[in-house]
């Protein structure tokens, strides 16, 4: 159906913007206009060509689509690309988010733009490659590669505290990756490519399956994060640029859940379901515990970073109870906090620009003179509690449904975390935004200017959308999760037959 | 033998035009007096640049009654010797303008030294290995000293050469009981003899490996290093950190491999240890670091750790892997030594790493082609060091080395909290002064190596087929 590389013009079109924006001399203002508006077309441009991905899609389809393959290091190890219906997903979600991303760094970034626009551009190249890599070593090159410009983000950009926040972020995930890539090289003796359509299908005897899965668990753990590996994730969130936060929280997050989705099940199901109470136990405990700390919070950013926590750990709770229901909601839940925490953080950028702080006891009676602000952040404040109707409550409901399948336990404790969240979201919501203004700093605050307002709309209609209308996700993917969840539940039976033979 | 002469010259041919060229500068040099420093280094460049498309066009085979032999292994790293010294001289070329530095010697010494390195990395026999070992050294220890009237640099000297002896002894000595233990000194009939083992040639062995590993600064015999490193002169420093441990591995990997592959288990043991070693000495000890010489030293040490690790798995593809991370070593090493000759303000040299400070702002080009250097330096992928790290690793992994190969991901974790902290220097701290212009060939190197490095990804066939082949030619 297609004839041109369709994925890689996606994944490498940001690149060819970044160079552009090389070729730009200059620090003037001309230049630093040019610099924003190459940006900003060269994203709109990547999520138009996404939106063909979209529409040449076959739902129904279980194989890898848009595939392009060609050889690269080695025999075995090939530039092999394509997405399914998990993957495609997370590829319209980078594409969506970037333009916003843009957007949102328009006013508040002065100082060495170009360079600024250079590095998200070159970011969403990996995150989008990250996505749509079939081969473990080019994925791998895309996973780790975004480290580059992610750290240079948070450390050039970023808060005071930005050098401790940058080196926590670029090692804790580096310390997490190396494990995995040594898992890599096993995978690869073991069957001799890396290809991962191919590993989906090769049996990987069970002591492997242990120890790569602990290998690949200890780069998406802490990817994704999960307790008690999240530590890095606070700090880089609360001193990243406002983009950069966003793209932390809605995009590489990700990358954790889409590879235990990508990797974890399908590859090692024997040791994924050994497993699965740790990971249950491990969701739970974040889920809870973070939700407290959240409470705990005097900084709005650490405050949205916490739930963020709390959040994924529906997620892995989610993907590793192996069910239909778990598996699709993990999924839709990802692109759902893609969307609101991406969101949140937006919302905190905007009054940030504003006063340039971050401290919830800064802030107080902001409807008074922000009203269209107030009620953008109370639908996503909404959404973060997972309020019916809106997106947070689909993927949280159906991984809860998913869960109780298998473990109640674990599903009693996580709903704990649906009370908790709406303890701090509204409890940060009536402190930010409602009573009386009296801070005299707050007196000439101004509300949404159009360009925010172009920024948060689209968001506010997303999130409505999909939480009331959750078809078009779930359909997209749910072919690809069937057939995941059949042949994980499928290797995990003819493992108990053949234990009950003996 | 004395019939079939003239093949076996035709073997040595390159070797024999670097030694003959080498001589007739040196009496062009001693003729015409100082002054001719820049001909004399202009003439080695082209000379090495011949030497370089004759050993691409060096027939396969043996001379001397095998104790020299031409092969592909000898072929990939000869050329890679000679990019790095070709790479040094040009990088000198500033160096040796100043008024009170003209000596037309250096340039013959490094001519020597890379003829030493080629006829070490030829070696079939014991002989030769020593032969070619010292030729280098000693070349390399005149070259360290070079800037006669600095202390640090005649100390460097110095120290260099009398740790260099103590390791030569070793090496001797190790090489006298294996020729005892076996009753011949080439590497083909040493495997031969050593089928069985014997506590005697591993003995021997070990004192063999001993001075081997001072020659690469492997851990525990690095310690003249970070001294011989911060002492030399830095464009003396880059040929050190390059062309030498091209030659001392390639010797290290082919006595290892062909000499002793029946008691591979024993010689195992040792490199795994001296491994891990340098892989973590390298990354702890470069933390405090804040000379950028000393630093590069320890890193340095580092490098050959892992690239030691793919020798430990004793394999095709282990020695597949030690000669792509030679070759990717080389490459970043030389860039980076390109950046850090290029910061100079008004005509100084500054070495500390606070002396990068605000790069990215006063010169973003060479900053962020350090950075990527850097990057790569610490195997973060897509840049081409995480595909060195990738070969010598994936080879422990199917050898068997699970330790290793863990211990070896885990140290670089550590080694990259030190490359992080020069690119945060550059790229978070407040700018210093502007840098002055970068000279052209700095500027050449750099853009060599820097393309090299990032764009390797895209294009990594050649260099991984070549290597391939090479390492295949050993077995």
């Amino acid at each position: 159906m297609t004839t041109w590389p369709i994925l890689s013009v996606v994944t490498f079109l940001p690149l060819v913007g970044a160079l552009l924006i090389y070729l730009v001399r200059g620090d003037d203002e001309a230049a630093q206009r040019n610099a924003r508006w190459i940006a900003l077309w060269t994203t709109l441009i990547t999520f138009a060509v996404s939106v063909i991905l979209v529409l040449r899609f076959d739902p129904g389809q279980t194989d890898f689509q848009f595939v392009e393959k060609s050889n690269w290091l080695a025999a075995g190890i090939s530039y092999h690309m394509g997405v399914d219906g998990i993957s495609l997903p997370f590829v319209i979600l980078t594409t969506a988010l970037m333009p916003f991303c843009i957007m949102a760094s328009w006013k508040s970034v002065k100082n060495r733009l170009r360079e600024y626009m250079m590095a998200f551009l070159i970011l969403e190249t990996l995150m989008v490659g990250t996505f749509s890599a079939l081969d473990l070593v080019l994925f791998y090159l895309f996973f780790e590669g975004g480290l580059i410009p992610m750290f240079l983000i948070i450390g050039v950009w970023g808060g005071p505290r930005r050098v401790y926040a940058s080196f926590k972020f670029f090692l804790y995930t580096l310390l997490g990756s190396v494990l995995m890539l040594l898992a890599i090289m096993a995978l690869y003796w073991n069957a001799g490519t890396t290809d991962i359509p191919t590993l989906m299908h090769t049996a990987v005897p069970r002591s492997l399956q242990t120890w790569a899965w602990l290998a690949f668990f200890a780069s998406f753990a802490v990817k994704m994060p999960m307790w008690p590996v999240h530590t890095w994730l606070p700090d880089a969130h609360v001193e990243a640029p406002t983009a950069g936060s966003v793209i932390l929280a809605a995009i590489l997050l990700k990358m954790g859940g889409y590879g235990f989705l990508r990797f974890s099940l399908p590859m090692f199901p024997l040791a994924s379901h050994d497993f699965a109470p740790l990971v249950w136990t491990l969701s739970a405990i974040a889920i809870i515990y973070t939700s407290l700390v959240a409470l705990m919070q005097e900084d709005i950013k650490k405050l949205i970073a916490y739930s963020s926590v709390a959040h994924m750990g529906f997620v892995t709770m989610g993907i590793f109870a192996g069910t239909m229901q778990g598996v699709a909601g993990g999924v839709f839940q990802m692109i759902s906090h893609g969307i609101v925490s991406g969101a949140l953080f937006l919302c905190v950028g905007v009054v940030y620009d504003r006063m340039h702080t971050r401290e919830i006891a800064a802030y107080g009676g902001l409807v008074n003179r922000m009203p269209v602000y107030a009620l953008v952040f109370m639908v996503f404040t909404m959404a973060n509690v997972g309020l019916p109707g809106t997106s947070g409550f689909v993927g949280e409901f159906m991984t809860l449904l998913g869960t109780f399948k298998v473990s109640i336990p674990t599903a009693f404790f996580a709903t704990f975390g649906v009370i908790l969240s709406a303890g701090y979201a509204l409890w940060l919501y009536r402190k930010v935004v409602f009573g009386a203004l009296t801070k005299p700093s707050l007196a000439s605050i101004k509300d949404l200017t159009l360009r925010e307002g172009v920024i948060l709309f689209p968001l506010v209609a997303l999130t409505i959308l999909f939480g009331v209308y959750p078809k078009p996700i779930l359909d997209m993917s749910a072919a690809s999760v069937q057939q995941l969840v059949t042949n994980y539940n499928t290797a995990v039976t003819a493992v108990k037959a053949a234990a009950l033979l003996q | 033998m004395i019939e079939n002469l003239g093949p076996q010259l035709w073997v040595v041919l390159p070797e024999l035009l670097l030694a003959l060229g080498a001589m007739a500068l040196l009496m062009l040099g001693a003729f015409r007096g100082q002054g001719a420093t820049g001909i004399v280094t202009g003439l080695a460049v082209a000379l090495l640049i011949v030497v370089g498309i004759l050993v691409l066009r060096q027939p396969v085979g043996q001379a001397f009654g095998g104790s020299f032999i031409a092969d592909g292994y000898a072929r990939f790293l000869k050329i890679l010797a000679i990019i790095g010294s070709v790479a040094t001289l040009v990088m000198s070329v500033e160096f040796l303008s100043s008024p009170d530095r003209r000596i037309f010697e250096y340039a013959i010494l490094v001519l020597l030294s890379t003829l030493g390195m080629l006829v070490l990395i030829s070696a079939g026999d014991l002989i030769a290995l020593y032969l070619g070992l010292e030729l280098m050294s000693l070349a390399l220890y005149v070259v360290a000293a070079s800037h006669r009237d600095n202390v640090k640099s005649t100390e460097a000297g110095l120290k260099y050469f009398v740790l260099g002896a103590l390791s030569s002894g070793m090496l001797l000595y190790g090489a006298s009981l294996i020729y005892g233990f076996t009753g011949t000194v080439n590497f083909a009939g040493i495997a031969a003899a050593t089928k069985t083992g014997g506590v005697g040639v591993i003995f021997g062995l070990v004192f063999l490996f001993a001075g081997m590993c001072f020659k690469v600064s492997a851990v525990p015999f690095h310690m003249w290093t970070p001294d011989v490193y911060e002492g030399a002169p830095t464009p003396v420093t880059a040929f050190f950190a390059s062309a030498p441990k091209v030659a001392a591995l390639a010797v290290f990997a082919r006595v290892a491999l062909t000499a002793f592959p029946g008691i591979t288990f024993q010689w195992q043991q040792i490199v795994v240890f001296v491994s891990i070693a340098s892989m973590a000495l390298g990354s702890f000890a470069a933390i405090g670091q804040t000379n950028i010489k000393r630093l590069m030293a320890y890193s340095s040490i580092g490098h050959m750790g892992f690239a030691l690790v793919g020798l430990a798995a004793g394999t095709v593809e282990g020695a597949q892997g030690v000669l792509t991370y030679i070759a990717i070593y080389v490459a970043m090493t030389l860039g980076s030594f390109a950046v850090i000759m290029a910061i100079k303000r008004n005509g100084q040299s500054f070495e500390k790493i606070s002396d990068f400070a605000g790069l990215s702002r006063t010169n973003p080009l060479l900053a962020f082609m350090f950075a990527m250097l850097l990057f790569s330096l610490a195997g973060v992928p897509p840049l081409a060091g995480f595909f060195a790290k990738w070969y010598v690793f994936v080879a422990a992994i199917k050898g068997g080395l699970f330790t290793l190969s863990v211990i070896g991901v885990l140290t670089s974790v550590v080694g990259a909290y030190y490359y992080l902290l020069i690119v945060k220097t550059m790229y978070f701290d407040e700018p210093l002064a502007t840098v002055d212009p970068v000279r052209i060939e700095l500027r050449t190197v750099l853009a060599i190596s820097g393309i090299f490095n990032i764009l390797f990804f895209a294009y990594p066939g050649p260099l991984v087929s070549a290597a391939a082949a090479a390492a295949k030619s050993l077995f």
